[in-house]
């Protein structure tokens, strides 16, 4: 059964009503807008979360509405629904959606019901997260990590129903991105355009690809640690729970493992960083070479850097482990493993510079964003190496320095690039163009601002102040300058928080002010600037699909009329 | 091409550019890859619960406890259930084979009538053991027990729903993707089989 482009010949899902054209469409990119929306949304919950612990952190005291038990439930909160809620639904079913098709050539994704029911399962996971506010005892006080024993007993916030509502969504989540992981993968695979070769895919396709294929190995273990959890939890059953005393008395469970947990979860914990990172990786490879009028420099070693990288981080679970109470060996093979991912990671770095090197570059808001992503990946890198190093990593577990790694490395870093990406394929999506000054202020707030914020938290990190306390208190080893630093943070995060207001109100205005958008005004060779209108028609392509005759990278070349050539030009 | 050959392309040199009507071959079928893709998703899935249940078998005796784990007993209904899965995907291979459309559809809606029969099997194995007191949180290997069989039954209820739907909308290009998905079902199932019978 096999058939030349399955896409040509399989006649298109036409909608015929306005509920099948914006509702239950299954056109990929009003599911890539409906999964942006609702990711963003959520992230905004998220977000006013972290603007809370930085009130409590910065003023102890001062807001008596926020306590103990509050804090916890947001720190878990804010954690779970960035990662996985915002990020992994932005990057792959926002980004993934839109850009996939489009840039390979395609009409839609291969499996459209399919995806448009990955969207709806989303949704239905988010709710229930949601769900989790108003349930008795509220969202669950774990952490993002849900570490069990604690997770499911007497004592942490949100232990009977809170983490109930978590684990179920969680679940649902994990279905819906099966659901949307197997078409993005299967459309790259099957449904590209005559003369798209794999070689000849964006960096932001390879990313994207390469992330969903890990997303559908690694999401499994997240959800066999959830169902695992959730029989513990209501079904009395002994998997993770072990011999407890709680509140006097002893528990009904005996012999589980927390450490069984603990594998299942960074088993998917950690490729879940590069399922972030690795899309974050593509998408800004090629705004940098848009924006700086170069072909991206070493794209082969680009994408068997995507590629090894993907591969790595499935070995190397176990560095979030370290203090867990494991084999010492073990420890030396996880560090080993760890430091390994270096490698390809200084290897894309390198090129992104080399590409920027001597390029024509526009400073406009999205290669801002793209050098500005730079900056910071080198950053939240480098303090990674620290904490990959077992000798290192045991007195920094924990602590401050530990937040400020992660964030710089997997929340700022992407963050920047999906502002970045918005910035630059808005005007081909809604055919608008945004308002560029406040871009920028929107840019110079936010990129200082993180600065500001996470800058300081490496310091704090040395000094032993520990993660996920409510108040540091009487504490012999942490001098009186901590506390005006966690001032300083928490204005830095408030004014941040505050600015994030400019991106929204350009973005809203735009959709309805801003100057209509000409179809490629980058001037970019990549397939998704060729279409035929702008924004992109249902079905993308008009009666007959683009051919591809070039890399999607011909920029600045010797000799041509313009300086770039649409992947679609012939060669003469 | 081969998939190396393929990455170690120079798509920057024009030398790299081929006809296009050349390089669009023959593609496999968007349906099969997609199934392919998700062998792997359920393979590692089932396998990481394979690995569970290895690592919390001897848990507790190893901490200086008393053993927890009781192995569930294999009554003859587990293997009568295995039996008729075999059927079931054989069934299906016949009906994959089949050149003869009236065939096809006999040998589909045997196989999913069998596979129906095993979902019923699986049923009463649990009536069964929970009849002889092994429920689901008396110890660990029950509790394995149940999560591994829910979650393969799971998949067999899906693939009843796709097997009858394609028989349903009589699209016998499917029968394929339906054969071999029951295939791999049986594989699965016989790995967990192992595992159970084993310890």
């Amino acid at each position: 059964m096999a058939t030349t482009l399955a896409d040509d010949l399989r006649p298109m899902h036409h909608p015929h009503s306005w509920v099948t054209r914006y509702v239950w469409s299954q056109d990929h990119k009003v599911i890539a807008i409906q999964y942006s929306v609702t990711a963003i949304a959520i992230g905004l919950v998220a977000l006013v979360l972290s603007a809370l612990m930085r009130l409590q952190l910065g003023f102890p005291g001062v807001f008596p509405a926020i306590q103990p038990d509050n804090y916890l439930q947001f720190v878990s909160m804010h954690g779970m629904i960035m990662v996985v809620y915002l990020l992994t639904a932005l990057l792959l079913g926002g980004f993934g959606n839109y850009l996939i098709p489009l840039m390979i050539g395609a009409r839609d994704m291969v499996f459209p019901f399919v995806n448009m029911l990955s969207y709806w399962l989303y949704l239905l996971s988010v709710i229930v997260l949601v769900a989790g506010f108003f349930v008795p005892g509220g969202p669950t006080g774990a952490g993002w990590t849900l570490y069990p024993p604690q997770a499911i007993s007497e004592g942490t916030p949100g232990h009977q129903w809170g983490i109930a509502t978590m684990l179920v969504s969680l679940a649902i989540f994990v279905a819906a991105f099966t659901m949307g992981g197997l078409n993005y993968v299967t459309t790259v695979l099957q449904a590209r355009t005559k003369g798209m070769t794999l070689m000849r895919m964006p960096l932001s396709v390879w990313g994207i690809f390469t992330a969903s294929i890990m997303g559908l190995l690694a999401f499994p273990a997240l959800f066999v640690a959830a169902i695992m959890m959730l029989f513990d939890h209501f079904a009395g059953t002994s998997f993770f729970m072990p011999t407890m005393q709680s509140m006097g008395a002893i528990t009904p469970t005996e012999g589980g493992s927390p450490l069984l947990f603990q594998h299942l979860f960074w088993f998917f914990g950690h490729p879940e960083v590069y399922i972030v990172a690795l899309p974050a990786f593509g998408i800004v490879s090629d705004l940098i070479s848009v924006h700086a009028r170069r072909n991206i420099f070493g794209y082969r070693m680009m994408v068997w850097a995507i590629t090894i990288i993907g591969a790595l981080s499935f070995v190397v679970w176990a560095h979030h482990m370290y203090v867990s109470g494991m084999n010492p060996y073990f420890g030396f093979f996880f560090a080993t493993s760890t430091l390994i991912i270096a490698i390809p990671t200084a290897i894309k770095v390198y090129n992104w510079l080399l590409t920027l090197w001597r390029g024509d570059i526009h400073l406009r808001v999205p290669m801002l964003f793209a050098i500005a992503f730079i900056f910071t990946f080198i950053h939240g890198g480098l303090s990674g190496l620290f904490l990959g190093n077992v000798s290192v990593d045991v007195p920094l577990s924990d602590t401050f320095f530990v937040v400020a790694h992660f964030h710089m490395v997997m929340g700022v870093s992407p963050v920047l690039v999906i502002f970045g990406a918005i910035y630059h394929w808005y005007p081909k999506i809604f055919g608008r163009m945004w308002n560029e000054t406040l871009g920028k202020l929107h840019f110079w707030i936010t990129f200082l601002g993180v600065y500001a914020i996470f800058l300081p938290m490496h310091y704090l990190g040395i000094l032993g102040v520990p993660r996920r306390y409510y108040a540091l208190g009487e504490t012999g080893f942490i001098p009186p300058s901590v506390h005006l630093a966690n001032e300083w943070i928490s204005i830095a995060a408030l004014i941040v928080f505050a600015a994030q207001g400019l991106f929204f109100f350009n973005m809203i205005w735009s959709l309805f002010r801003g100057p209509r958008a000409d179809p490629n005004p980058w001037g970019a060779a990549s397939l998704e600037w060729q279409t035929p209108q702008t924004p992109p028609a249902h079905g993308n392509w008009g009666p007959t699909l683009p051919t591809v005759y070039r890399w999607p990278y011909d920029y600045s070349v010797p000799g041509a009329p313009r300086d770039f050539i649409p992947q679609t030009e012939p060669r003469t | 091409m081969t998939i190396l050959a393929r990455l170690a392309e120079k798509s920057w040199e024009p030398a790299s550019d081929r006809d296009p009507a050349a390089s669009s071959g023959p593609r496999p079928s968007a349906g099969g890859i997609g199934l392919g893709v998700y062998f792997a998703v359920a393979l590692v899935m089932f396998s990481l619960l394979g690995a569970a249940y290895v690592m919390r078998m001897g848990l507790h005796a190893s901490m200086g406890h008393a053993d927890d784990w009781v192995a569930v007993p294999d009554p003859p209904l587990l293997w009568i259930n295995s039996g008729i899965l075999a059927a079931s995907s054989i069934a299906w291979e016949i009906a994959r084979r089949s050149f003869d459309n009236g065939r096809t559809v006999r040998a589909a809606a045997t196989g999913t009538a069998l596979g129906l029969a095993f979902l019923i099997g699986q049923w009463l194995l649990w009536r069964h053991y929970l009849a002889q007191g092994h429920y689901l949180s008396s110890n660990p290997a029950n509790a394995f027990f149940y999560l591994l069989t829910a979650l393969h039954g799971l998949h067999i209820l899906g693939g009843l729903v796709a097997a009858a739907w394609v028989l349903a909308a009589h699209n016998l290009l499917n029968v394929r993707l339906c054969a071999i998905y029951w295939h791999f079902l049986l594989f699965i199932w016989i790995l967990i089989a192992a595992l159970l019978v084993s310890t």
